[in-house]
């Protein structure tokens, strides 16, 4: 049988071929370890590049927003959930975009292996089936890829493409086994100042290269609100007012889009779980509206109708 | 100057003796990362690392600094005047310093020191008062390219003191007049240390397996770089996000701010990066560098060709590597240079 990474070229190859795209988007294989680039194929040569693994923690819905030519793209569960976002949301139409859809086998956290190896040089990771083969100098050891995949992948609930144009493989085991209800909201039952000190000392790293932003599909405003200068909404320094306020605004406006598909903390250079506050938000969200962002492409969001029957407990009266 | 040893039994006195004058910063492990931060002991010292995650550039160049601060009040005859912010108060010394991030330093200098007239106060007071012992690097990681980026895994330039590891003790050999003071008393080294360290650097410099060439970009002209074809295909998976200029330590572009809360006002400078499309917005609403091509573009025409037109030859880049370890995308600054070659 052919292997996924031979059925990704032979798909986006055919594509090209016949013209059904201009282009595939998907990945080719990095340059360091534990890292794969987004990769734009225009010629069937070029698909020979394409390659997928458990280190594909881009969300490639992201690279579809303001493209003019006919693409198509690999989506896992997330990534696809996304992609109806985007056309519910008009910044992409349906017939512009070819998925070629795929179970997700749940990524990997490059920082969960390297926290198995403390102060080691990692040189190349393998993955086998359920291990993952770690080697570096004076290092090669193997580990259970299930403890560390990525959080969001432990309780992801839709691993199969929502929608696609061609499946590659089977579908797979829908979710990825933990408990999103359980870890979703980690700081729900502490007291306010106890959850104000879990947050401080959460995003107190954050040097505001914006990574989390521009690696989400959802962050596509044409002016972010930390860039607005008339009237400037936010500081621009270090301090602790101007990053956090950054880090919770930008958290409100994922709210009822946020698909958790964790590209933000895969591309945030120092560490940060910024999905303490979306995955707390996608939580509210299931529960007040019984909404998942991107499940169903005739579904209406919540927070972009008024419904006289909305919940509003919440709200400060 | 005469090369010392230093066992590492010792370093304790050895760095009393830097404590009387200065304040002593090195790289510490922090959970999984490696950080710059004051150490009072020798045991919190770390000696097996590649580098720190971030560059010590904040240093000299803070993310956030205040250049002047203002009683916020016109109404006050001390209001809305500016005041100098105090320099820096103990002079501080970088130990443990890697080569790459010493030498990027001299990089900055021929900016911000252009000349005499221009001088950035901010960045020289710091300069003045800080002293670099480096620590060589016997094991460069996999990223790592300062040997085609006028540096090395052993290079001294811009160094006060040159560590070499040699197991159970250092190899120190001073690199400055200050260095020489605070390494008279320490004994001298054989010939047989100094051979060890030779042996050392060399094999580090021979283990840097990345070699990156710019003689096509040296001898081209800016316009015929500019149009290369390289841009078409770099910036695409570019997010255009600021991971690569903060992490870098050559990287120093600045936005200006006036701040005012209450009575207080300051005129406050942070790091800002040529990725993000703000940076060269215009008020008229028009962006000289509109497009993520452009952006990508600017970050590695300034490194590999602005700046060593305009710095005698100073390459914007040490080889340290950051970038490419931190990138989200994978961009790998070695590809892009190498492209930019072609």
């Amino acid at each position: 049988m052919p292997t996924t990474n031979e059925q990704i070229r032979t798909t986006a190859k055919k594509l090209l071929e016949e013209k059904t795209v201009d282009c595939v988007i998907g990945y080719k294989k990095g340059t360091v370890p534990m890292r794969e680039q987004p990769f734009f194929a225009y010629t069937p040569e070029q698909a020979d590049e394409l390659i997928w693994s458990g280190f594909c923690t881009n969300n490639l819905a992201n690279f579809l927003i303001g493209r003019k030519d006919k693409v198509a793209v690999i989506a896992q569960g997330c990534v696809s959930r996304n992609i109806v976002g985007l056309i519910q949301e008009k910044q992409i139409r349906r017939d512009q975009v070819y998925i070629i859809g795929l179970h997700s086998p749940g990524m990997l956290d490059h920082w969960k292996i390297q926290a198995r190896f403390p102060n080691k040089r990692i040189d190349q990771v393998v993955e086998e089936d359920d291990q993952i083969l770690v080697k570096g100098p004076g290092l090669e050891e193997q580990v259970p890829r299930k403890d560390v995949r990525r959080d969001n992948c432990l309780t992801c609930v839709q691993r199969n493409p929502v929608i696609y144009d061609q499946l590659i493989g089977e579908p797979g085991q829908e979710t990825g086994g933990g408990n999103i209800d359980k870890v979703a909201a980690p700081w729900e039952q502490l007291s306010s100042d106890e959850r104000w000190q879990k947050f401080e000392q959460s995003f107190k790293d954050c040097i505001r290269c914006y990574a989390c932003r521009d690696a989400c599909p959802l962050c596509y405003c044409n002016e972010c609100f930390v860039d607005e200068s008339h009237p400037q909404w936010c500081g621009k320094t270090q301090e602790e007012a101007d990053v956090f306020t950054f880090h919770i605004l930008r958290a409100f406006h994922c709210a009822g889009r946020c698909t958790d598909c964790g590209a933000c903390e895969s591309a945030c250079p120092v560490g940060i779980k910024m999905r303490r506050l979306t995955s707390k938000i996608e939580k509210d969200i299931r529960d007040m509206y019984g909404y998942q962002a991107g499940m169903d492409m005739e579904a209406t969001p919540p927070l972009s109708v008024y419904q006289p029957n909305d919940p509003e407990d919440f709200m400060l009266k | 100057m005469s090369d010392k040893i230093l066992s590492k039994t010792e370093i304790g006195s050895f760095l009393d003796k830097i404590k009387a004058d200065y304040q002593i910063h090195a790289p510490v492990q922090k959970d999984l990362e490696l950080v710059w931060a004051p150490i009072d002991q020798a045991e919190e010292l770390v000696w097996e690392f590649s580098n720190t995650d971030l560059s010590p550039k904040s240093y000299f160049f803070p993310q956030t600094e205040s250049l002047m601060h203002f009683k916020n009040n016109s109404q006050d005859p001390e209001g809305l005047i500016m005041k100098e912010e105090s320099p820096l108060e103990k002079p501080r010394a970088l130990l443990n310093i890697r080569p790459c991030d010493a030498k990027a330093f001299q990089v900055l200098d021929k900016v911000f020191c252009r000349d005499e007239k221009s001088l950035d106060v901010y960045w020289k007071d710091k300069r003045d008062k800080t002293l670099l012992i480096g620590l060589a690097c016997n094991n460069p990681c996999p990223t790592c390219f300062c040997t085609s980026m006028n540096c090395g895994p052993h290079h001294e330039e811009g160094l006060d003191i040159l560590l070499t590891d040699l197991g159970d003790r250092l190899l120190v050999h001073s690199v400055t007049d200050k260095g020489q003071a605070l390494t008279a008393n320490l004994s001298k080294a054989g010939q047989e240390d100094i051979n060890e360290a030779s042996r050392n650097k060399e094999q580090a410099e021979a283990s840097i397996t990345s070699q990156v060439k710019m003689d096509n970009i040296n001898s081209r002209n800016v316009l015929e770089l500019y149009e290369h074809p390289v841009w078409d295909q770099v910036h695409e998976s570019c997010i255009n996000c600021g991971t690569c200029t903060y992490f870098c330590p050559t990287c120093h572009c600045f936005d200006i701010q006036d701040e005012t809360q209450g009575d207080f006002g300051r005129r406050v400078r942070n790091w800002d990066t040529c990725m993000s499309w703000l940076f060269t917005h215009h008020t008229s609403g028009h962006n000289p560098r509109g497009t993520k091509k452009d952006r990508v573009r600017q970050r590695f025409m300034h490194k590999f060709k602005y700046m060593p037109i305009k710095l005698e030859g100073a390459v914007g880049c040490v080889g340290c590597g950051r970038c490419t370890r931190k990138c989200p995308v994978n961009i790998d600054v070695r590809e892009v240079v190498s492209s930019m070659n072609s």
